[in-house]
């Protein structure tokens, strides 16, 4: 538990970040109130205690627009409550989330109004179709769609399958309906937790296309996921977590 | 950073609170139960209506108020759980809830004891057994609800909100009994014991009653307390200060025998 | 931003399609309720007047049990599929969500409980000038049912085996519900006003309403960990 370097960011620019103390960071990381306009979410000294165990201390984050985070560790290392923490579902142990400087828990409704979160479970109701979800998910986030959106799922392979209940769909393609928000999106901050599971290499292919998309146009994106990220289009920034005992 | 990461100062400071304040309840606890009860059994001067079978308020009252007392107790520490987020709140009302359902037990037992020679029977829908029945289905489903999660913390909080719901309820479900009681009233034998604890009561009696109810509340406080320290050093045994104080027991244990 | 009426709306169309199509969950609390009904006057014996004296009662309770046999559809499938966090990450206030999911759960279970109350009050014996004032208690007493249900639900939705907690948690605090619902329906049988009792239920309905949507929202945020 007093392992300090439990945690360490490898950052490709050379700024260190993760539990390193302070004083030790090379390149001055401004602090949440003076950080340039561009960081969309900041999270400072973020600790959080799963029972007896910690799972991480002392994190620090600057997501700015324009970058990709992903979050790697193995299993139970606590991946998913980050994520769930930095959306403001769960309350971090100690330390402090801040959404375009101001502290998540005082803005949460406009904090909500511009993230997208999927969750590992992802909300798309078994009994509905897939143009039922979407069309659902795009009205509650203020984008509401006129006609049914072909296009897209021609793009994201659900075509001809829009009149079936998402129960009788395959995992994948259950998948795919809740990532076809990506679509139908215009929040500029996206939480995502192992997007890629269940996906085949065309869906991955595509889902990364998007991920470029987004990011060019001045969003920011933080993900879990095993597999490796193609960041041929976009910087990409790690956050190593380890299990801890 | 460590030091605030983890409450565990706070929890040490709360024991090193308890263990002060538990001689200042459990003294005058047990002193006054024992001076109470003889005094209420022993030198109080009989009812004129109900002989000796009245004594058993002595035990009934003080038992029936506390049991109120107490879960209004639990529900504050609940408050103070959720709002300030503090964990041995969470703890105290763990504490609190099993002492408190005790009590509540205790005096509906002695109710229905006292209700046998008094009506004929062991049971009768009166509003205050009903109610302190209700009472006891409240501390029930605080203690179910905190043992039914696997995470303590999570089943800590559950527990504190559902005791702020029940507090919320409690005069409601106290008064709408009360009046569902007087428009089904059949037997007018409680009437006998109402007016028993009207403030006609003779001093003989009211005194030792009194001293009953402080004893009563200081036992049970005691009670709470020592439920608490317990909990605080489960659960932190692996803590430094839990295991100096636990080495330091055994030690005078040993010395003892 | 997004209209708070929207994303009310848009839960409450949500859900109700939801539901439409799992008919056999939505029936089951109203079978229950017309078997109870109908197995009493086999109990107590088939005697006019002794049901149209325990008419009130019986309806009551079988009331707020069959409202316990589906309350824990209100949050169950959300928690399992994730539409629970995606639900309190809308950018409305999540009482209005927890509002939208009360009115939705009054819909699907109180409202056919209104619409077949006269058949139970006929089962029963119950007199035909009481008929409307047992209606009424069960308007204004079916959304304290909702409302002081999704308490119960949201504290146990992340449990396996919450169904008995449930009742445990609930059925103290629906008491007054019942004594006050009662009172009304046999002020109206006898001849009285019952608009004291009617009244009181009122005011519980109000106070659940605006209550419980706070508990609620602590409790879904211990469940959702």
């Amino acid at each position: 538990m007093r392992n300090l370097s439990a945690l360490r960011r490898v950052d490709p620019v050379g700024k260190i970040e993760g539990n390193v103390p302070e004083n030790m960071t090379t390149q001055p990381t401004a602090s949440p109130q003076s950080a340039d306009h561009k960081t969309l979410l900041a999270a400072t000294d973020l600790a959080s205690v799963r029972g007896e165990r910690t799972l991480f201390a002392d994190l620090n984050m600057h997501v700015r627009a324009g970058e990709v985070w992903q979050i790697e560790g193995p299993n139970g290392a606590g991946k998913s409550s980050l994520l769930r923490i930095l959306t403001g579902l769960l309350a971090p142990q100690a330390g402090q989330i801040q959404f375009r400087g101001e502290p998540i828990q005082n803005c949460r409704e406009a904090f909500h109004a511009e993230l997208l979160f999927i969750g590992h479970k992802a909300g798309v109701k078994a009994e509905l179709t897939a143009i039922e979800n979407l069309e659902f998910y795009a009205a509650v986030q203020g984008q509401p769609i006129s006609a049914p959106p072909y296009e897209l799922l021609e793009k994201v392979g659900l075509v001809g399958l829009e009149d079936i209940p998402a129960q009788r769909l395959s995992a994948g393609q259950q998948r795919r309906i809740a990532l076809a928000r990506l679509w139908l999106t215009d929040a500029p901050l996206w939480i995502l937790d192992e997007p890629f599971t269940a996906l085949d290499v065309s869906g991955i292919a595509l889902l990364e296309a998007r991920f470029a998309e987004h990011v060019a146009a001045g969003g920011a994106i933080i993900l879990t996921s095993h597999q490796a990220v193609n960041s041929a289009h976009f910087p990409l920034q790690r956050v190593q977590l380890r299990y801890q005992y | 950073m460590w030091r605030w990461l983890h409450p565990y100062a706070k929890s040490e400071a709360t024991f090193a609170l308890n263990q002060k304040l538990l001689p200042w309840f459990l003294i005058p606890g047990l002193v006054l139960t024992i001076v109470g009860v003889i005094w209420g059994l022993a030198y109080a001067p009989p009812d004129y209506q109900q002989g000796e079978s009245y004594r058993i308020i002595f035990v009934h009252v003080p038992s029936a108020i506390w049991s109120m007392g107490f879960y209004v107790s639990m529900a504050i520490a609940g408050l103070i759980a959720l709002v300030w987020q503090i964990r041995t709140a969470e703890l105290a009302l763990l504490a609190i809830a099993p002492v408190g359902a005790v009590l509540t037990f205790i005096s509906l037992f002695t109710g229905a004891v006292w209700g046998q020679p008094m009506w004929g029977t062991w049971w009768v829908w009166d509003a205050r057994l009903t109610s302190q029945l209700i009472l006891l289905f409240l501390y029930l489903g605080v203690m179910a609800l905190y043992v039914a999660f696997e995470d303590e913390r999570a089943g800590g909080k559950a527990a504190s909100i559902l005791a702020l719901v029940g507090v919320i309820n409690i005069p409601i479900i106290h008064y709408s009994v009360y009046w569902w009681n007087t428009l089904h009233q059949q037997s007018t034998i409680t009437k006998v014991i109402t007016r028993f604890e009207s403030p006609s009561i003779a001093p003989e009696m009211l005194w030792p009653l009194l001293v009953n109810i402080f004893a009563m509340m200081a036992l049970a406080g005691a009670l709470v307390i020592m439920r608490l320290n317990n909990e605080l050093l489960r659960r932190e045994v692996h803590r430094p200060w839990a295991q100096a104080i636990l080495n330091q027991e055994k030690k005078e244990n040993q010395n003892a025998v | 931003m997004v209209a708070t009426r929207t994303v009310f709306l848009q839960l409450v169309k949500r859900d109700v399609r939801v539901a439409l199509r799992q008919r056999s969950e939505l029936l089951n609390p109203l079978i229950f309720l017309l078997i109870v009904v109908s197995l009493f006057p086999l109990g107590v014996g088939p005697g006019p007047d002794i049901l149209a004296r325990i008419a009130p009662g019986v309806i009551w309770v079988s009331a707020l049990l069959s409202a316990m046999l589906g309350l824990d559809r209100l949050f169950r499938d959300d928690f399992r599929d994730g539409a629970l966090e995606q639900m309190m990450l809308l950018p409305v206030s999540m009482e209005i969500s927890v509002l939208a999911k009360i009115a939705v759960h009054w819909l699907l279970t109180a409202l056919p409980v209104l619409l077949i109350a006269p058949l139970l009050a006929l089962l029963l014996n119950l007199p035909t000038h009481a008929w409307g004032v047992l209606w009424l208690t069960l308007l204004f007493g079916t959304p304290v049912l909702s409302a002081a249900g999704a308490i119960g639900v949201a504290l146990t939705v992340s449990l396996n085996k919450g169904g008995a907690l449930l009742s445990l948690l609930l059925l103290p605090l629906l008491i007054p519900l019942l004594i006050f619902a009662t009172a009304a329906v046999e002020a109206a049988v006898s001849g009285l006003s019952a608009a004291g009792p009617l009244a009181l239920i009122g005011a519980f309905m109000v106070l659940s309403l605006t209550l419980a949507p706070f508990a609620v929202k602590a409790g879904l945020r211990v469940s959702v960990n």
